[in-house]
């Protein structure tokens, strides 16, 4: 089991015949997603690989099951190809584009809802089930499966954290970017509901970051979990006002800051990482890996 | 990116907001015409891209257009909330009978826009009590309707002419904030006189990643030269005031890395997120951004993913061949091809960290 998207999840991808949808496709192909399917407008019924192109998402979805897309499309196009997978009834959208202007992002959003369509990112690495599928640009060879399930802001900070994780035998269940915006359509929360349900899941790790309060939200939540959650918060050092990256690491007026996080996941019961590679002793405290 | 007050007040006046008479000028002779061009009363405040102008002697009262030269010649020039006043905006002095609060922004977990009103103007709304600040949630695709501007009057207080002119001014802002993709406007204080209400302050954020559809509103550049040269390549780029410069593959790595410099008693030079899959060339300028800013060492931390650890090496490579790097480089260089970029190193007299922590506790100590 896993959350979100397993080996039975057929695949397209918006934007497949370009620079960064070749080189993802191949590599997502390579790690054993059931990509079904690319989506590049004018280049219908050509093929990359032996994979079939179509013109529209309803193309697709005519033409066979597509359980989810992935979005490689640039930012002031990015909405529009959102609108169209979300309005063809694809499920499972995810936006790897970073830079897409924030009011659209807000219409991605609400009209996803409006249509019972999960949207992971804008500005996400994607999500992967370990040994299952991979929809998205992490790099293949750092994943293996296991009972930990890991939730994100941010991508390399991730890769950090897998790669700690991996590299003292525990593996991953399903590993989750929320994406760096301000607008996403995912939170925390949503990502812990689904890790707590799922069987396979034995622990979570939630790593966070500085600005917004989506982890003090997530701390109300840890308190009613069944399943012990791991935290790590990036941006401890970072002086208020400045921008870290990511459009929402911002420390503004106060609010959003390193302690309050800390102090809200503390006191719902979840291990605090004071550094990334302290993630994969903290699980072994909390869980049995026998 | 932030607009100045009087940009604000220009873009609110264009959308038929009723805001104070008043100029921008740079000199205190201009100070002087524009207050007689206004006449009676005026108020010199100082153009800067920060809150609490007040408290920090931002801004003058004058009676004279004589006053109104001296008020701008002692704020010109010199330094409110640590930023240089470069300009003044001279304005009609308002009568005040009440001060109100008003902005639109974006509830990111709402995900939609919140209109957040108080009848407690004047202040920081952070210090107002959750009681009386009235949020509003608008839908993304209805906008905000008459209706609802009418029941925010209603829970306001606001009734007659007043309630009137508030309804009005709620749907004209929303405008602004739509229109022109705002992250925030901001009205503090909104003040009523007599019948009217004036918009005495605005404080607008345009969303950076929509001005290249957004021709029509002015540019303000707050970055330094240092971050708009990353920037202009790619990079995010922020300065900090220590002495270990970073360099790093992703937004959340590079705070970490920071962060864990400070665990060891170290003091970050900046954050420099070099972003997944630059190559040799903006690996290469990044090194020279971080050369300008003449740190004590350079910590180079990268987890390879679309990053290829060979091209990261050879970059490093080039730069030593083409100048002299006068600080130690401590690198850490994990991920896709990393043996190769290993052997470049050491082939080179660079020495290769395998773990985050123990390059920036080696980084630490070079600093010391």
């Amino acid at each position: 089991m896993a959350i979100i998207i397993d080996e039975n999840t057929n695949v397209i991808v918006q934007g497949a015949t370009g620079n960064q949808g070749k080189f993802h496709t191949r590599q997502m192909l390579a790690y054993g997603t059931k990509v079904v399917g690319g989506i590049s407008p004018g280049k219908g019924g050509q093929e990359l690989d032996g994979l079939k192109i179509y013109d529209t998402v309803s193309a697709a979805v005519e033409d066979q099951r597509v359980d989810a897309s992935c979005l490689f499309i640039p930012a002031p196009f990015a909405r529009d190809a959102a609108f169209e997978a979300i309005e063809a009834g694809v499920k499972v959208v995810v936006v790897i584009t970073e830079h897409i202007p924030l009011h659209d992002e807000m219409e991605i959003v609400n009209f996803a809802r409006q249509k019972g369509t999960t949207v992971i990112g804008p500005n996400t690495f994607g999500i992967v089930s370990s040994g299952k599928c991979k929809v998205g640009i992490p790099p293949n060879q750092f994943f293996i499966p296991g009972p930990v399930g890991i939730v994100a802001r941010s991508g390399t900070l991730t890769y950090e954290i897998v790669g700690n994780l991996t590299a003292s035998g525990i593996g991953q269940s399903t590993v989750l970017g929320l994406g760096g915006d301000r607008v996403v359509g995912m939170s925390f929360v949503d990502a812990l509901e689904k890790f707590d349900k799922d069987p396979y899941t034995k622990a979570v790790v939630l790593v966070g970051e500085i600005g917004g309060n989506q982890e003090e939200e997530a701390s109300e939540f840890i308190k009613k979990m069944a399943k012990p959650v791991v935290a790590y918060i990036a941006g401890k050092s970072a002086p208020p006002g400045k921008r870290m990256g990511h459009a929402g690491a911002i420390i503004e007026r106060g609010k959003g800051t390193f302690e309050g996080k800390v102090k809200a996941l503390k006191e719902a019961g979840a291990s605090i990482a004071a550094l990334p590679f302290e993630v994969p002793s903290l699980i072994r405290e909390r869980i049995d890996l026998a | 990116m932030k607009l100045f007050e009087y940009m604000g007040k220009d873009l609110f006046s264009r959308y038929g907001v009723d805001v104070p008479r008043g100029r921008m000028v740079s000199t205190p002779e201009e100070a002087v015409s524009a207050a007689k061009e206004i006449g009676g009363e005026v108020v010199v405040k100082s153009q800067i891209l920060s809150g609490k102008r007040g408290k920090g002697g931002g801004i003058l009262f004058a009676s004279t257009p004589k006053q109104a030269g001296e008020a701008a010649s002692k704020i010109l020039g010199g330094t409110v909330q640590g930023l240089v006043v470069e300009s003044v905006l001279v304005e009609e002095k308002i009568k005040i009978d009440k001060e109100l609060y008003l902005a639109i922004t974006i509830d990111g977990s709402a995900k939609k826009p919140v209109l957040i009103a108080s009848a407690s103007g004047g202040m920081d709304i952070e210090e107002v009590p959750e009681e009386n600040i009235v949020k509003y949630h608008i839908d993304v695709f209805h906008g905000l309707q008459a209706y609802a501007a009418r029941e925010i009057s209603r829970r306001m207080g606001l009734a007659g002419g007043i309630g009137k002119e508030f309804n009005r001014l709620l749907l004209l802002l929303y405008k602004v904030f739509k229109e022109k993709e705002a992250e925030l406007v901001e009205i503090n204080p909104l003040v009523i006189s007599g019948d009217r209400l004036i918009a005495a302050d605005a404080k607008v954020t345009i969303d950076d990643e929509a001005l290249f559809r957004q021709k029509d509103v002015p540019h303000v550049e707050e970055r330094t030269e240092a971050e708009q040269k990353a920037h202009a390549i790619g990079l995010s780029y922020v300065q900090l005031d220590g002495n270990i410069a970073v360099m790093a593959n992703g937004a959340g790595i590079t705070m970490g890395t920071l962060d864990i410099i400070q665990h060891y008693g170290g003091k970050a030079a900046n954050f420099l997120d070099a972003g997944g899959g630059t190559g040799k060339e903006g690996t290469a300028m990044a090194l020279e951004i971080l050369l300008s800013r003449k740190p004590r060492v350079i910590l180079i931390n990268i987890f390879g993913g679309i990053t290829r650890c060979d091209d990261v090496a050879n970059a490093l490579v080039q730069v030593k061949n083409e100048r002299d790097i006068p600080v130690p480089v401590i690198i850490r260089l994990v991920g896709t091809n990393e043996e190769l970029g290993v052997k470049i190193l050491q082939e080179n007299g660079f020495e290769a960290y395998k773990m985050m922590h123990e390059a920036a506790a080696k980084a630490v100590e070079l600093a010391r």
